[in-house]
């Protein structure tokens, strides 16, 4: 019975979770065309001609309703046909195929620093709670989440690579790099990106714990004399597992945006330099296509995160 | 104000001191520097000096007046998108506790969608439509932020309307408007100062952050992320010049979250008490 209505709940996340999706795409969609006059003619400007306008209406097919279109480009995403750039002609699966996995291995030896340097930090931080250690580190991740991400990012470059000469300040990656070779490549990106997080990360990860420690079972194991050790580990920790694993989740989610800052400071061709490059072209179809994967994994990782709160805390499974 | 400040512990006090700092020196500053930040003084990237203080920017211009004007551009652009996102966020989240049922549930609804997204995402995609001009960056900014705005807004007004003075208020026949105005607002105003100034470091940052990007605050104009762009060359040579404008906006949100961070400990020493 107990299985069964846990099946049940994870499944109607993942039915809201698609939902939500789907509403995402339909705000992509529409965020895009919220512009005076249409894609044709900004892509064009001023002083283009209403021949040469028409002609991208046509291959666009933006005299349709736009209703219609989404529908279509929605069916096409799913697919794999993520339609053509305006700018370079080229058909855009092709283009992100290469820059998706560099921006994902960025994010991914991130996420190895970060996680478990910040979620560490955080609980010795709540462990000496108002003590020096604490104070220092609670400082220190104010400062650091006050930090914008290019400000790090130009300091570990001046540093790193400029004054010391330890980095490659240039973060090129190409396939005939071994593994090694790659994560010395990526060094400073990588590092600036799990900096930007951590502080984050740590701050929540404090506050979590803190506050399974400031309940009331907490205080009676410690008035029947159980050691420091065991109030943690056997009282405290199974219960900010939850709180925890969502943290690294949205750790996760965090560096998403992180990259986008991070990609342009070190010029590493991934998924955020393409979106701001098109962006800054006004290339449409190439924006829907990064701005929807970005929002997707986004989703996905709340989603994730959501799914597992509820899979290792029991009380949230109780219908209020 | 000596009450705050006896109320308030030293971090606090250092954050207050910064944020004063800044204000002063970016609107007063500027007269004591010798040099306009559109002027040519120079040549390129020099190096800090007696006539230049902090150096030269990518085409010769005084860094120091150019931070001093930046951060002015910096400081009031996020002023104006904070101040939008409260003016959006504050009437809606009062209005959806207030009134409930449908209301409620469709702001919240739509509220969700914008913050199923990672904000600057959103940023770059409506952006990139409705181009970069400075008031389509305050209107993209202000919905962006008013969500957790309206989001709190509503929480903390659900709660109040609930209490019994509400409820006799209600019962008197007030009318909405006194109601929401006289009786909710003033008990919100707290939870949400604190608030403004988290949004405005988000904002700060945010508005940085795009113009770093270069879909922000465009030339003539310029703000401290725009700076950091324009001079990000200088690094390979190993000046600090786009180091210089970035220390300047880290400062402001280093000042403003400390000053939050006080506030916040000093709400939840209150809520102790009650």
């Amino acid at each position: 019975m107990a299985a069964r209505s846990i099946t049940g709940l994870v499944l109607k996340r993942l039915v809201s979770g698609l939902v939500t999706l789907f509403i995402v795409s339909l705000l992509v969609f529409v965020g895009t065309e919220i512009l005076p006059g249409d894609v044709a003619q900004a892509v064009l400007g001023q002083q283009a001609t209403p021949e040469a306008v028409q002609a991208i209406r046509d291959e666009l097919g933006l005299d349709r309703p736009a209703l219609v279109r989404y529908f279509e480009w929605l069916a096409n995403f799913v697919q794999g046909d993520l339609g053509t750039s305006l700018v370079s002609g080229r058909e855009i699966s092709e283009l992100i195929g290469g820059r998706i996995e560099k921006s994902f291995f960025l994010a991914a030896i991130a996420a190895v620093i970060a996680i478990p340097v910040s979620v560490g930090l955080g609980l010795l931080a709540a462990l000496h709670e108002g003590k020096f250690t604490d104070k220092g580190i609670t400082i220190s991740t104010l400062i650091f989440v006050s930090l914008p991400d290019f400000l790090l990012g130009y300091l570990l470059l001046l540093f790193g690579a400029v004054k010391l000469g330890w980095f490659p300040a240039l973060s090129r990656l190409s396939d005939s790099m071994s593994f090694a070779e790659q994560l010395y490549a990526i060094a400073l990106p990588c590092l600036t990106l799990a900096l930007v997080t951590s502080a984050h990360t740590m701050r929540l990860t404090r506050s979590a714990v803190l506050s399974v420690m400031n309940q009331a079972y907490i205080e009676m194991a410690e008035l029947k004399g159980a050691s420091r050790r065991r109030i943690i580990l056997r009282h405290a920790l199974p219960n900010a597992l939850s709180p925890i694993l969502n943290i690294v989740m949205l750790t996760l989610a965090y560096l998403i945006v992180g990259v986008v800052v991070v990609e342009a400071v070190f010029n590493y061709a991934g998924m955020g330099q393409m979106m701001i490059d098109a962006v800054a072209k006004r290339d449409m179809p190439l924006v829907q296509a990064c701005g929807l994967i970005f929002a997707a994994v986004y989703v996905l990782l709340n989603l994730t995160a959501d799914i597992l709160s509820l899979l290792t805390n029991p009380r949230r499974r109780r219908p209020k | 104000m000596t009450r705050f400040l006896k109320g308030s512990d030293a971090s606090t006090f250092i954050g207050a001191l910064i944020v004063v700092g800044f204000i002063l020196s970016v609107f007063i500053g500027p007269y004591f520097v010798p040099y306009s930040e559109v002027e040519i003084s120079g040549s390129v990237w020099e190096p800090p000096s007696s006539a230049h203080w902090l150096g030269t920017d990518n085409v010769g211009r005084d860094l120091l007046a150019r931070i001093l004007a930046g951060g002015q551009m910096t400081l009031i652009v996020s002023l104006l998108a904070t101040s939008g996102a409260f003016l959006i966020g504050v009437p809606l989240g009062i209005s959806a506790a207030v009134i409930g049922g449908w209301f409620d549930l469709l702001v919240t609804r739509a509220v969700d969608a914008v913050m199923a997204f990672p904000s600057l995402i959103l940023a770059l995609i409506l952006l990139s439509a409705l181009g970069t001009s400075i008031p389509a960056l305050l209107l993209v900014m202000s919905v962006l932020s008013s969500t957790i705005v309206f989001r709190l807004t509503r929480a903390v007004a659900a709660d109040i309307a609930a209490m019994e003075y509400i409820e006799i208020a209600r019962l008197r026949n007030e009318s909405m408007r006194w109601f929401l105005f006289k009786e909710v607002l003033p008990n919100v105003t707290p939870t949400l100062l604190t608030e403004f100034g988290l949004r405005f470091v988000y904002s700060a940052i945010l508005i940085s952050s795009l113009s770093f990007l270069g879909i922000g605050i465009q030339p003539p104009y310029a703000d401290l992320g725009g700076m950091v762009k324009e001079n990000s060359l200088a690094i390979t040579f190993g000046r600090s010049a786009p180091i210089l404008p970035a220390l300047a906006l880290a400062f402001l949100a280093i000042g403003v979250n400390l000053i939050v961070d006080g506030l916040l400990k000093r709400n939840a020493n209150l809520d102790l008490h009650k």
